[in-house]
C-alpha cells in the first residue's frame, strides 16, 4: 500500500517536471537555452494564484480554467520578455535567462507573500476542483488532478506537433540550422518567439500545478525554483523528446521522493541519505549528457544552434 | 498569422556596428540604468507608495547611511567580485561556466570539512592553510571536470556546469545532516579556522579580493596564458594556426576558474560565515556572471559593476525595511535593471538604419508577389 | 533559333562598393536548353546568377521572364517565378531526411504527410533518373546525394529554370556523368538549365550554348557545337595584360621543401589532394595556379601542420651546410654525438674531432662559431603540429586565405596580433609587448598601413591593411619558407604591388616562396615556376617565364591524367 502511494505521488510530482521540461524542450527546439524556466515556473504559479484570489466564489470549472489561463498569460509574458531580449536584441541567452530567474523568483515572492491574503479562504478552497476527480481519495491518488491530465496531454501534443506536423518540422529546422530555414522562407523570428512564448506558458503551468494541485499549499512557491532546475536537467535526460520526458519525469519524481519510501522497504540508509538521493537526478543527467556527447549519435545531440543568436547578414 | 508578421516588419535594418566610441557606449548604458531606475521608482509608487526621490535617497541611505552599512556594502561587493573574477577567464575563453555557484559552495564545504575533522588537532595557522588548499583543490576539480569533457568530447559545458551546482548543493545537505546529530542540518558558527582580523572585521577580506583583482587583471592582460585564453576565445582556428593546444588551454583555464571559486568559498567560511549552508553562496554564482559580463570581462571594471549590483541589492533591501514591504523587492529591482542593461547592449553592438523608400516598396512588392502566388494555389 | 525565351537579362549591372561585379550584362536563356556560364574566378558569374535567384538585386538593368519584366527580391520571389538555384554550399538540415528537407518551408495547403512527400520525391527521382532514398538522413549522405536532394527540392517546388553553381566541383567523374544524364533528361522535359562552371570539357560535353564572362563583362554567347576549347579559353582568359612586376632571376637556388606523393581526404571522405609531388626552392617564387577550391587551401594547411595527411611526405631541408652549430637547437651532448658521426667541419674544411676535449673547450668552440655543419638538416614534417614544426626549428610562415578567421584575431590590436607568432619566445610567464610593439611600428611604417594607431583592433582596418599586417608579421619571422594564399585578394592596386614587392624581396633574400594566386597575369609575371592543380591533382609544373596564359588556362581545366613534365 505504502509503495503504491509512493508511485502515485511520484507520478504526480513528476508532472511538475513534465510541464517545465516540455516547455523548455519547445524553447530549446527553437535554438534558445532558456535558463529563466525556474523563474517562469514561479511566475506561472504566482499569476495563477493571483487569479484565484479574484475568482473566489465562482463555480469550480471557472476557477480552474481562469487560474490556468492566468498562469499561461504570466508565462507567455515572461517568454515574450526573454524572446525580445534574446531574439530581437540578440542578448546573451545565458545571462538573460539567469536574470529572468532572479526576476521571476523575486516577483513571485512579492505576489505570494507580500499581499497578505488569507490562504485558506482565497486559495485552498480551489484545491478540490484542481484535484478532481479523486480529491476525496485517501491514497496518493488524491493528487492526480485535472492538471495532471493536462500535462500529459500537452506532452503528447508537443511530441505530435514536433514530429508529425509542418510547424514542428519548421521549428526543428529553426533550431538546427536557422540560416537554412531562413533560406527556404521560414520566418525564423516568428518561430523563435512563438516557441519561446508557448514553451514558457507550458512551463508556467508547472508552477501552478505544483502549488495548487500537487502540494496544495501556498507556501510551496518557495521550492519551485529548485524543481525548475530539475526540469531543465530533465530536458537533457530525455534527449529533447517530449514522449520520453513523460517517463523521465516520473523517474525523476521517484528519485526525488525516494527517501520517503526507502525506510519502509526495510532498507536503512539513515537520514543523511536523503540529500544524496535527491542529488541523483542531477548526477544521472550529467552521465546522460556525457554519454550522448561521447556517442556522437546525431539524433541525441542538443539542437545544433542552441545558444547561438541568429543574425542574418544584410544582403 | 503570416500576414500579421508581415505587417510587423520593422521600417529599419539592423546593422552590426564595426566600432562605437567609448563615450557613446557608456552613455547608452547610463541611459539604460536611469531608465530602469525610473521604471523601478514608478513601480514603487504603485507597490509601496514611495515617490521616486524618496526611493533613490532611501537606496543611497541603505548603502552609505552608516559606517556599518558601508562595511557591509564593501564586504558583499568583495565576495561577489571574487566569484566574478573566478568565472572571468572562462568566459573570456567563451566557456560558459555557469557553475560558479557550485564551485564556490563545494569550496566552502571543503573548508568547513577541514575544520570539522581536523579543527581540534591542528594549530590555527596550519588549519587555515589546509582549509585553503582543500577549498581551492576541490573547486578546481569541480570546474575542471566539465572542462575535460568539453575539451575531449565537446560535452555542452553550460548544461554540465549547471548540473554540477546541484550536485554540490546535495553534498552540502548530506554533510550537514552528517555533522548535526540533531538532524537540524543547521551548522552553527565554528570557532576554529578564522582568518585573522586586521583593523576591521572585513578589511582582510577586502584586501585579499582587491589583490586577487589585480592578479587576475595581470594574468589576463600580461601573461602568456592569459593571452592564449584570449586567442582561443576569439578564434579556435587562429589558435590552432599558431600552434596553441586548445584542449590544454580549456582545461587549464577551468582549473583556475574553479580554483578561484574554491578560494571564494574559503573566504566565505574563513572570514564571514565560519559555517556552511546550502544558501551560503546565495545565488552569487549567477549574479557574478552578470558582473563579469557587464564589465566585458575586465577585472578592473568589474569592481564597478559588482559595486553597482551590490548597491542595487542592498539599496533595495533598505527600501524593503523603510517601507515595510516584502523582502523580495531587491530581486525585482535587480531583475529589472538587468533587463535594461542586457537590452541596451544591443544598441551598442548593432545599429538601426532606416530603410530607404525604395527598399520599403521592394518589400511590399515581395509581399504582393508572395500573396499572388498563394492566391494561385 | 525558333525557341521560346525562358528568361532574359538586359543591361544588368551590380556593384559592391567600388567593385563592379557585373557591368551591363545581357543574357538570354531558352526553354529546353542547357546554358553554360563560363568564366574565371571572380568574373562575376555567380553574382549574375544570384540576381536571378533573388539573393542580390541588380543596381541597374532588368530581368524578363516569359516576356514580362519582373522584380526578384528574395529567393521566395525567385521560386514564385519558377527559378531555383542549387548553391555550392548546400542549404540542408543535416538531421532531417531527404523528404523532410524537400518539404521544408513549403507551405502549400495540403496536410503535412511525410510519407506522401517521400512518394512524390521518389516520383520526381524516377522521372529524371536520380538515385535517392527519400527517408535517408542528410548526415548519412554523400555529397552527390546531398546535391540530388537540393535539385529535387527545387524541382518539387515546380522550378522551370534551374541554376547550378559549379555542380561538379564536389563530384567524382562518375557522379558527374550521372548528373549530366539527369540534366539532359530535364532539358528534354522542357526545363531551362544554367550551369555555372569553369571546366571546359564539361561545357563542351553538356551545354547547348555557352555564355562567357570576363571581369564582370559578357564577352559572347556561342553555340557549343560551333566552338572549341581553345576559342573558349581565349575568350575566358583574354589577352595578356602587362603588369610590370619586377622579377629578378633566382640566385643560389636550393631545394628547400620537398613534397612527395601527398594525398589527403576531407571530413566527408572526398579526396581533396591526390598524389601531389613538388619542390619549393630557396630564392624562387613557386606559383600555384588553379580554379578556387582545387585543393590549394588544403595543400598549404597540410604543409603547415593543420590538417592530417592520408599519405605522403613533407621533407624540409634546413640550410645548415657551412653554417655554425649553436646551442639554440642543439645541446652539448647533441653536438658531441653529431661530431662522433662526423657531421661537422672547421672553416678550413678539416673534419671536427672532439674526442679528448673538455666540455668547456667544446662550448668555447661552439660559441665562437668555429664548428660548421657538413650538410643541411633534413627533416620530415609529416604529422607534426604547427607547434612541433616550430620547435624543431623550421621557420615556416603561412599567410592563410582566411585572414581574420585564421591568420589574425580581429578583436585584438595590431601589437597583440604581431605577438601571435612570437609570444612563446622568452621563458618568462609574462608576455613581452615591447618587441611586438616595435615590430608593429615597423610594419605600419614600412608597409604604409593606414591605421589610427598600433592599438587599433585589426577588425577595423580595411582589407589591404589587414593583409599588410598579416604579411608583415609572417615575414618578420624570418622564414625559410613563406606560403601565401591569395595574398592580394580584395586589395587595391597599390597594396597589391606592395605585397608583390615584399614577396620578391623575400625571394631575393633566399626564402622559398609559395604563392597561391588567382589572377593569371600576376602569376605569369611574378612567379619563377608555376604549378597548376586541378581537382586536387597536379596537371603541370611550368616555367613562369615562357608559359602562355592559354597554356595555364588549359591546364587549370584539364582533368585527364597526362600531366606536363616538370621543368
Amino acid at each position: 500500500m505504502m509503495f503504491l502511494d509512493y508511485i502515485l505521488t511520484s507520478v504526480a510530482l513528476g508532472m511538475t517536471f513534465l510541464l517545465g521540461c516540455t516547455g523548455e524542450i519547445l524553447t530549446e527546439k527553437a535554438g534558445h537555452l532558456n535558463l529563466g524556466i525556474p523563474g517562469i515556473m514561479c511566475i506561472g504559479g504566482a499569476s495563477g494564484c493571483l487569479a484565484l484570489k479574484y475568482c473566489y466564489g465562482m463555480p469550480g470549472f471557472f476557477v480552474v480554467t481562469l487560474a490556468i489561463i492566468a498562469s499561461i498569460l504570466g508565462g507567455a509574458l515572461m517568454g515574450a520578455i526573454y524572446s525580445f531580449l534574446t531574439v530581437t536584441l540578440k542578448a546573451n541567452q545565458n545571462v538573460t535567462g539567469l536574470a529572468m530567474t532572479t526576476f521571476g523568483v523575486g516577483v513571485t515572492k512579492y505576489i505570494m507573500s507580500g499581499m497578505a491574503i488569507d490562504a485558506t479562504k482565497n486559495y485552498l478552497y480551489a484545491l478540490e476542483y484542481f484535484r478532481a476527480p479523486f480529491a476525496k481519495s485517501t491514497t496518493g491518488l488524491n493528487s492526480w488532478g485535472v492538471m495532471m491530465y493536462l500535462a500529459i496531454a500537452i506532452a503528447l501534443a508537443s511530441a505530435y506537433v514536433l514530429s508529425r506536423t509542418r510547424v514542428g518540422l519548421h521549428l526543428r529546422a529553426v533550431g538546427e540550422n536557422p540560416a537554412t530555414a531562413d533560406a527556404v522562407g521560414i520566418n525564423v523570428t516568428a518561430y523563435k518567439y512563438g516557441a519561446t512564448c508557448i514553451g514558457s506558458a507550458v512551463a508556467a503551468l508547472g508552477g501552478l500545478y505544483y502549488i495548487m494541485d500537487f502540494m496544495g499549499s501556498v507556501e510551496a512557491y518557495k521550492t519551485i525554483e529548485a524543481l525548475g532546475w530539475l526540469s531543465v536537467a530533465l530536458v537533457i535526460f530525455t534527449l529533447w523528446k517530449p514522449l520520453v520526458s513523460i517517463v523521465g519525469s516520473i523517474l525523476f519524481g521517484m528519485l526525488y521522493l525516494a527517501s520517503s519510501i526507502i525506510p519502509s522497504l526495510g532498507i536503512n540508509l539513515g537520514m543523511s541519505a536523503t540529500p544524496l538521493l535527491q542529488m541523483l537526478p542531477y548526477v544521472v543527467t550529467i552521465i546522460v549528457l556525457v554519454i550522448t556527447s561521447i556517442s556522437k549519435k546525431r539524433e541525441n545531440q542538443p539542437p545544433a544552434s542552441l545558444g547561438i543568436p541568429y543574425f542574418r547578414e544584410e544582403r | 498569422m503570416k500576414e500579421f508578421f508581415k505587417k510587423l516588419e520593422l521600417p529599419f535594418h539592423v546593422v552590426k556596428r564595426s566600432t562605437i566610441p567609448t563615450w557613446k557606449a557608456m552613455l547608452i548604458r547610463v541611459i539604460a540604468v536611469l531608465a530602469a531606475l525610473l521604471l523601478c521608482s514608478v513601480l514603487s509608487i504603485f507597490m509601496i507608495n514611495a515617490n521616486p526621490i524618496k526611493f533613490l535617497t532611501t537606496m543611497l541611505d541603505g548603502v552609505f547611511g552608516s559606517s556599518r552599512r558601508i562595511w557591509k556594502f564593501a564586504k558583499d561587493l568583495s565576495i561577489l567580485l571574487c566569484i566574478a573574477l573566478a568565472i572571468t577567464p572562462a568566459f573570456k575563453m567563451r566557456f560558459w561556466n555557469i557553475g560558479a555557484e557550485g564551485q564556490t559552495l563545494i569550496g566552502a564545504l571543503a573548508a568547513v570539512a577541514v575544520i570539522v575533522y581536523l579543527g581540534d588537532s591542528l594549530p590555527e595557522g596550519v588549519l587555515l592553510l589546509l582549509m585553503l588548499v582543500a577549498a581551492v583543490l576541490i573547486g578546481a576539480i569541480w570546474g575542471g571536470l566539465p572542462a575535460v569533457f568539453k575539451a575531449i568530447w565537446g560535452t555542452n559545458e553550460t548544461l554540465f556546469t549547471l548540473m554540477m551546482n546541484y550536485v554540490a548543493t546535495g553534498l552540502v545537505s548530506y554533510f550537514l545532516l552528517l555533522w548535526t546529530p540533531s538532524g537540524s542540518s543547521v551548522l552553527g558558527r565554528l570557532d576554529k579556522g578564522h582568518l585573522p582580523i586586521i583593523g576591521h572585521e572585513y578589511l582582510l577580506l577586502i584586501i585579499l579580493v582587491l589583490a586577487l583583482t589585480a592578479l587576475v587583471f595581470v594574468y589576463q592582460k600580461y601573461t602568456k596564458q592569459g593571452y592564449e585564453i584570449s586567442v582561443v576565445g576569439e578564434s579556435e582556428n587562429t589558435a590552432k594556426y599558431i600552434g596553441i593546444n586548445v584542449r590544454k588551454v580549456i582545461i587549464r583555464t577551468m582549473l583556475i576558474s574553479g580554483a578561484i571559486c574554491g578560494f571564494a568559498g574559503f573566504l566565505i567560511v574563513g572570514a564571514l560565515d565560519h559555517s556552511v549552508a546550502v544558501t551560503s553562496v546565495g545565488g552569487m554564482g549567477f549574479t557574478a556572471i552578470m558582473v563579469s559580463w557587464l564589465a566585458k570581462f575586465n577585472p578592473l571594471i568589474m569592481i564597478g559593476t559588482s559595486a553597482f549590483i551590490t548597491f542595487l541589492d542592498q539599496g533595495a533591501a533598505q527600501i524593503t525595511t523603510t517601507f515595510n514591504t516584502d523582502s523580495s523587492f531587491p530581486d525585482m529591482v535587480v531583475g529589472i535593471v538587468l533587463f535594461f542593461i542586457i537590452g541596451c547592449e544591443f544598441f551598442i553592438g548593432y545599429q538601426l538604419k532606416l530603410k530607404s523608400r525604395e527598399e520599403k516598396s521592394a518589400a511590399a512588392a515581395t509581399a504582393e508577389a508572395a500573396e499572388s502566388k498563394g492566391g494561385n494555389e | 533559333m525558333n525557341k521560346q525565351i525562358a528568361i532574359e537579362m538586359k543591361g544588368v549591372t551590380k556593384t559592391f562598393g567600388s567593385v563592379i561585379a557585373n557591368n551591363n550584362v545581357d543574357l538570354t536563356v531558352y526553354k529546353g536548353e542547357i546554358l553554360a556560364v563560363l568564366g574565371e574566378n571572380g568574373c562575376g558569374k555567380t553574382t549574375l546568377m544570384n540576381m536571378i535567384a533573388g539573393i542580390y538585386y541588380p543596381d541597374a538593368g532588368s530581368i524578363y521572364i516569359d516576356g514580362k519584366e519582373v522584380n526578384i527580391h528574395s529567393p521566395a520571389d525567385a521560386f514564385a517565378h519558377g527559378i531555383g538555384m542549387i548553391h555550392q554550399h548546400f542549404k540542408l538540415v543535416d538531421l532531417f531526411t531527404a523528404a523532410e528537407n524537400v518539404i521544408l518551408g513549403n507551405s502549400s495547403g495540403e496536410r503535412y504527410n511525410i510519407a506522401r512527400v517521400s512518394g512524390e520525391v521518389k516520383q520526381i527521382a524516377d522521372r529524371y533518373g536520380f538515385r535517392i532514398d527519400p527517408d535517408k538522413k542528410i548526415y548519412d549522405m554523400s555529397v552527390s546525394e546531398k546535391q540530388t536532394v537540393e535539385i529535387i527540392k527545387v524541382l518539387y517546388r515546380g522550378a522551370e529554370i534551374l541554376i547550378l553553381d559549379e555542380p561538379s566541383a564536389v563530384l567524382t567523374p562518375q557522379e558527374t556523368d550521372r548528373l549530366f544524364e539527369v540534366l539532359r533528361r530535364m532539358r528534354d522535359d522542357g526545363k531551362s538549365i544554367i550551369i555555372i562552371t569553369h571546366k571546359l570539357h564539361e561545357v563542351l560535353s553538356i551545354s547547348d550554348r555557352v555564355a562567357i564572362l570576363r571581369k564582370g563583362e559578357h564577352i559572347a554567347t556561342v553555340n557549343t557545337k560551333e566552338t572549341t576549347a581553345e576559342a573558349l579559353t581565349e575568350m575566358m582568359v583574354g589577352r595578356k595584360v602587362t603588369l610590370n612586376i619586377d622579377r629578378p632571376t633566382p640566385e643560389n637556388v636550393q631545394d628547400r621543401l620537398v613534397v612527395k606523393n601527398l594525398s589527403m581526404v576531407d571530413i566527408e571522405g572526398i579526396k581533396v589532394l591526390d598524389n601531389i609531388s613538388f619542390t619549393a626552392r630557396s630564392g624562387e617564387i613557386l606559383g600555384i595556379a588553379g580554379i578556387a577550391g582545387s585543393g590549394q587551401r588544403e595543400l598549404l594547411e597540410a604543409i603547415a601542420g593543420l590538417k592530417p595527411l592520408e599519405s605522403g611526405e613533407i621533407i624540409f631541408n634546413r640550410p645548415k651546410k657551412n653554417l655554425p652549430v649553436s646551442f639554440y637547437h642543439k645541446s652539448l651532448s647533441d653536438v658531441k654525438a653529431l661530431a662522433a658521426e662526423n657531421k661537422f667541419h672547421y672553416e678550413d674544411g678539416t673534419p671536427v674531432d672532439l674526442t679528448g676535449m673538455t666540455n668547456r673547450e667544446i662550448r668555447a668552440l661552439v660559441n665562437e662559431g668555429k664548428i660548421l655543419f657538413n650538410e643541411d638538416d633534413v627533416m620530415n614534417l609529416r604529422d607534426k603540429t604547427p607547434l612541433q614544426i616550430r620547435e624543431v626549428g623550421v621557420r615556416l610562415s603561412f599567410v592563410p586565405e582566411d585572414r581574420l578567421g585564421m591568420g589574425l584575431v580581429g578583436n585584438m590590436d595590431i601589437v597583440d596580433n604581431m605577438m601571435l607568432r612570437s609570444y612563446r619566445k622568452s621563458h618568462s610567464m609574462f608576455v613581452d609587448r615591447k618587441r611586438p610593439s616595435d615590430l608593429a611600428d615597423r610594419v605600419v611604417e614600412e608597409l604604409e598601413v593606414v591605421t589610427p594607431s598600433t592599438h587599433t583592433a585589426v577588425r577595423r582596418l580595411s582589407g589591404g591593411n589587414v593583409q599588410k599586417v598579416l604579411v608583415g608579421r609572417e615575414i618578420a619571422a624570418a622564414p625559410a619558407v613563406l606560403m601565401a594564399a591569395y595574398p592580394v585578394r580584395g586589395l587595391d592596386i597599390n597594396s597589391s604591388y606592395t605585397i608583390y614587392n615584399l614577396l620578391t624581396e623575400q625571394k631575393k633574400s633566399g626564402v622559398a616562396v609559395v604563392f597561391v594566386g588567382e589572377d593569371l597575369d600576376v602569376l605569369l609575371e611574378l612567379c619563377d615556376r608555376i604549378m597548376v592543380i586541378c581537382a586536387g591533382r597536379i596537371t603541370g609544373i611550368v616555367d613562369g617565364r615562357t608559359v602562355t596564359k592559354e597554356e595555364v588556362g588549359l591546364l587549370m581545366t584539364k582533368t585527364d591524367s597526362d600531366t606536363k613534365k616538370e621543368v
